[in-house]
């Protein structure tokens, strides 16, 4: 299994050259940390975090020693909790909720702990030495369960059915499983083998999984609806935004959600980045930006058409690009794409924005020789389609109730991003987890009837 | 400045900070460098028939991050040579005549102590310490705290040693007895001149899970050892008052228990100590401790108008009183300053699981127990709605008349300050001792039906 998986990705990605941010304390400094917690009763950690992890008990564990039952408390609230910990953005979620902050004391590290627990008992269940903490149950009248798109919504969704023994399918239209945590997370918070990893640790619970299957193309939702009791839809969204400026189409200029998966899935090319511009201002943006900038860029720009205050990106992952050298340029909105005779990109021409107008005669050239476009992804409409019931709404998301996934179609649930438009990982896991839940008890309550 | 000095029988010191007879004791390079550190005297490690030690001889509990809490130790007397710590104390004491250096002796036979007192005066010391506490090792030898545990056998051989010393003699008494009183007034029948405790307490300090080894381990076994160190103060602090509230000693006391600080030093001494003696937390941080230890005594006594150490000295012992002579209409209510508040929230655990229940979350908290302290007739008061600085809503509240004012939530919060308890109006001070003399309760000791 590891190495089949493992096997999809070329050994020389871009992504190698981007070391830890935030490496795996050694078990001292993740005894030290974990002491430092006050176990705050009724914890504001714990509200802040979308799947309601016991935080103060699983940091007490690691204190106590426990680090296989500080895994536990983690994964029985948060399957892919290992992810979690390493691309949360803890510090607006349950770091930044740690009473220390108010007190001007360094918050917790609980990210850095969840990864710790996580890690340290995945490493020795891999070498060994320790059982997994999750066997799948046997179950006298199994279900199935199609899952479309190898995401964390799916894989939470799914190994949380699979431990009750209920049997999931999932359907990946890409060859690599694991959605954004391997396509799309900056490598600096996560590997792609990292998190082929963790989708190993689902799939050896009795998840199947089936690569290079789009729904739609070479199987038909129809034949999903026959075939299975559930359909889950976790299928993330769709490919970049585009700006829709002259120029834009041509080498050089590239989405960044697919920047980013070729730098962690794809064979390395040569050649410095030269000049870079990424235009947007929101956490992907800002996570193209930095790596551009760690990959030796000559320089970064970030254009945003609007001010600093206005961001949607986060102001610590903000400040953590800059502190790498990337230049934020506000106010301004890309005209155009100027390519020489060539046709290879030289700059982007912008603009001056003031009070959301382009100021005329304003205009001026960026120079680079990469442009990245992190302006949004389009939504995946078509999956609708396929599914009988399954309602879009105006900004192009699965109509889902936010609790139990349910859908206009009694058989068909969903979660993740395409239901919220895009949020974190954290979030999608959530919703997985509640559907799975959700149908757990139902079936409970149907099959004691 | 104030005054530091003390004469405590005889042996005059220029402050009142003595090592402890322990490893920090153990050579003259050692007594001589803490003496240039400034400690004012040092009790040598215990003189005698020298033995072998084990390998290892430590072991400690630490709570959170705080190492070394409490210490135990297997080690015994000097393992060295009498004539190398003859020789050392005679240099001591040429080169520091004005400290004082006391021997602390372990022998046998009468003639034993005899020879011993001998040699020790003979190389200067100023005085003698009869170590009747050690309870491991040397007490299965008939010698340490298997005298000090029998009050008879401690009188008898302080009395042979009032016969040969010329210098004053110190009994050191183990805490390992039921009543610290027997010894101690055994050791004034003795004709003792001074009185110093505690030794360390028999213990067994922890196991070695893995190995089901007790610690410290010496291969496949261990022993029990002696503790000491901060945690064992609250002990020592009792004994030491024990004593000196007794109207039949009148010998002066030299405290030894966790003292760590100058506010350690200055409880023993308003508990009657003349001298106090220090051991782990030398061990822990060095000599150099004791620059605080007479810098803070000296402010200290400076700030309260006293002069001297002696002005100090019994300052608190009034106040120690029986439980019976308390005030019973004294009554303290827990206030909390919510602007100090971070909202751990560990006061509205620790009161709600273990005291009485009166402290509660903010103002959303509908669970209002039976009120046990209220008067049929009394209107409950409002739950008030508090917003603090910090913590906003999360700010517990006190229901104060249920408040039995048992300090916990104080103890429990982790800001300095936020919780204060309220002395409220009082009626007429009562004790249990004035009810029971009035005949308005019941004398202790039985059922009474």
């Amino acid at each position: 299994m590891t190495s089949e998986l493992l096997r999809i990705l070329p050994s020389d990605r871009r992504e190698n050259a981007l070391a830890d941010k935030k490496p795996l304390y050694l078990a001292a400094e993740a005894r030290a940390e974990a002491e430092r917690c006050l176990y705050c009763a009724d914890a504001p950690c714990i509200k802040a975090c979308p799947t309601e992890i016991e935080i103060p008990t699983f940091i007490k564990q690691i204190a106590t020693g426990n680090v296989d039952g500080s895994a536990k408390t983690i994964f029985d609230q948060n399957i892919l909790g290992y992810s979690c910990a390493r691309v949360c953005p803890v510090e607006v979620l349950c770091v930044g909720s740690c009473v220390y902050n108010g007190w001007n004391k360094e918050p917790i590290q609980i990210g850095r702990l969840q990864r710790f627990a996580t890690e340290t008992h995945g490493e020795s269940v891999k070498h060994g030495k320790k059982k997994p903490l999750y066997v799948a149950k046997k179950n006298a009248s199994p279900k199935k369960i199609a899952l479309i798109g190898a995401g964390p919504a799916s894989l939470a969704c799914a190994a949380s059915l699979a431990l009750e023994g209920h049997a999931c399918t999932i359907f990946e239209k890409r060859a690599v499983p694991g959605g954004l945590n391997t396509t799309g997370i900056a490598p600096y918070k996560l590997h792609a083998e990292d998190a082929l990893h963790e989708v190993e640790m689902v799939l050896g619970l009795g998840v199947e999984l089936k690569t290079s299957v789009e729904i739609g193309r070479q199987v038909s939702g129809s034949v999903l609806l026959k075939d299975f009791d559930v359909v889950y839809i976790g299928v993330g969204l769709g490919n970049d935004s585009k700006l829709g400026i002259p120029g834009e189409d041509g080498p050089g200029v590239m989405g960044a959600v697919e920047w980013i998966e070729e730098m962690k899935v794809s064979p390395a090319k040569k050649g410095s980045l030269g000049r870079v511009a990424v235009i947007g201002a929101g956490n992907t943006a800002i996570d193209v930006a930095r790596e551009c900038a760690l990959l030796g860029a000559d320089l970064v720009h970030m254009i945003y058409r609007r001010s600093k205050n206005e961001m949607s990106g986060y102001l610590h992952e903000m400040n953590g690009a800059r502190k790498e050298g990337v230049v934020l340029v506000e106010n301004r909105q890309p005209v155009a794409f100027v390519r020489d005779s060539n046709g290879a990109l030289t700059a982007v021409r912008v603009a001056k924005m003031e009070d959301g107008k382009i100021v005329p005669g304003s205009e001026g050239d960026i120079p680079c020789a990469h442009a990245f476009v992190a302006v949004g992804q389009s939504k995946l409409r078509e999956i609708a389609a396929e599914l009988p019931g399954v309602e879009v709404d105006a900004k192009g998301c699965v109509v889902a109730d936010p609790k139990t996934g349910a859908t206009g179609n009694e058989k068909v649930f969903a979660g993740g991003d395409c239901i919220n438009g895009g949020k974190e990982v954290v979030n999608a896991v959530a919703n997985g987890r509640d559907t799975a839940r959700f149908l757990i008890s139902r079936w409970l309550r149907a099959g004691a009837k | 400045m104030a005054d530091l000095s003390i004469d405590f029988c005889g042996i005059k010191s220029p402050n009142p900070f003595w090592l402890a007879s322990a490893p920090p004791a153990n050579s003259g390079d050692q007594v001589m460098r803490a003496f240039d550190a400034g400690w004012g005297g040092a009790v040598w490690k215990t003189l005698g028939d020298p033995i072998v030690n084990v390998s290892s001889r430590f072991g400690a509990v630490d709570y959170s991050n705080a190492k070394m809490m409490g210490l135990n130790n297997i080690e015994l007397i000097t393992d060295r040579t009498l004539d190398a710590n003859l020789r050392e104390i005679r240099e001591v004491k040429k080169r520091f005549p004005k400290h004082a250096v006391i021997a602390s002796l372990m022998t046998e036979t009468k003639n034993d102590w005899k020879v011993l007192i001998k040699k020790v005066e003979d190389a200067g010391c100023d005085g003698l310490e009869l170590n009747f506490g050690c309870p491991h090792g040397m007490c299965e030898r008939g010698m340490g705290s298997s005298v000090g545990q029998e009050p008879k056998l401690l009188a008898e051989i302080t009395s042979w040693t009032k016969e040969f010393a010329k210098t004053p003699v110190l009994v050191k008494l183990t805490p390992n007895t039921g009543d610290i009183l027997e010894p101690g007034l055994a050791a004034v029948a003795g004709g003792g001149d001074g009185i110093s405790l505690i030794n360390t307490i028999k213990s067994i300090i922890g196991i070695d899970l893995d190995r089901m080894v007790p610690i410290p381990r010496v291969g496949t076994g261990s022993s029990n050892g002696g503790y000491c160190g901060p945690a064992v103060k609250p002990i020592a602090l009792h004994m030491v008052a024990a004593l000196a509230r007794d109207p039949n000693i009148k010998i002066p006391i030299s405290g030894i228990g966790g003292i760590s600080t100058w506010r350690d030093a200055a409880e023993f001494i308003a508990l009657g100590c003349t001298s106090v003696q220090v051991c782990t937390a030398v061990m822990h941080y060095g000599f150099r401790i004791v620059r605080d230890l007479i810098d803070g005594l000296d402010r200290f006594l400076n700030e309260q108008g006293m002069k001297s150490v002696m002005d100090l000295r019994g300052r608190a012992i009034d106040a120690y009183k029986e439980w019976g002579d308390l005030d019973l209409n004294y009554k303290v209510v827990a206030k909390i300053d919510a602007n100090k508040c971070i909202g751990c929230q560990l006061c509205v655990a620790a009161c709600q699981d273990g005291a009485h229940q009166c402290i509660f979350t903010g103002p959303n908290d509908q669970k209002r127990p039976p009120q046990a302290h209220y008067p049929n007739d009394m209107a409950i008061a409002p739950k008030p709605q508090i917003v603090g600085k910090i913590a906003g809503n999360r700010v517990p509240w006190v229901d104060e008349p249920e408040c039995v004012g048992c300090n916990l939530c104080q103890l429990v919060c982790p800001v300095d300050g936020c919780i204060t308890m309220a002395e409220m109006p009082e009626d007429k001070p009562e004790t249990w001792n004035d009810r029971v003399a009035q005949g308005r309760d019941k004398q202790p000791g039985g059922i009474h039906d």
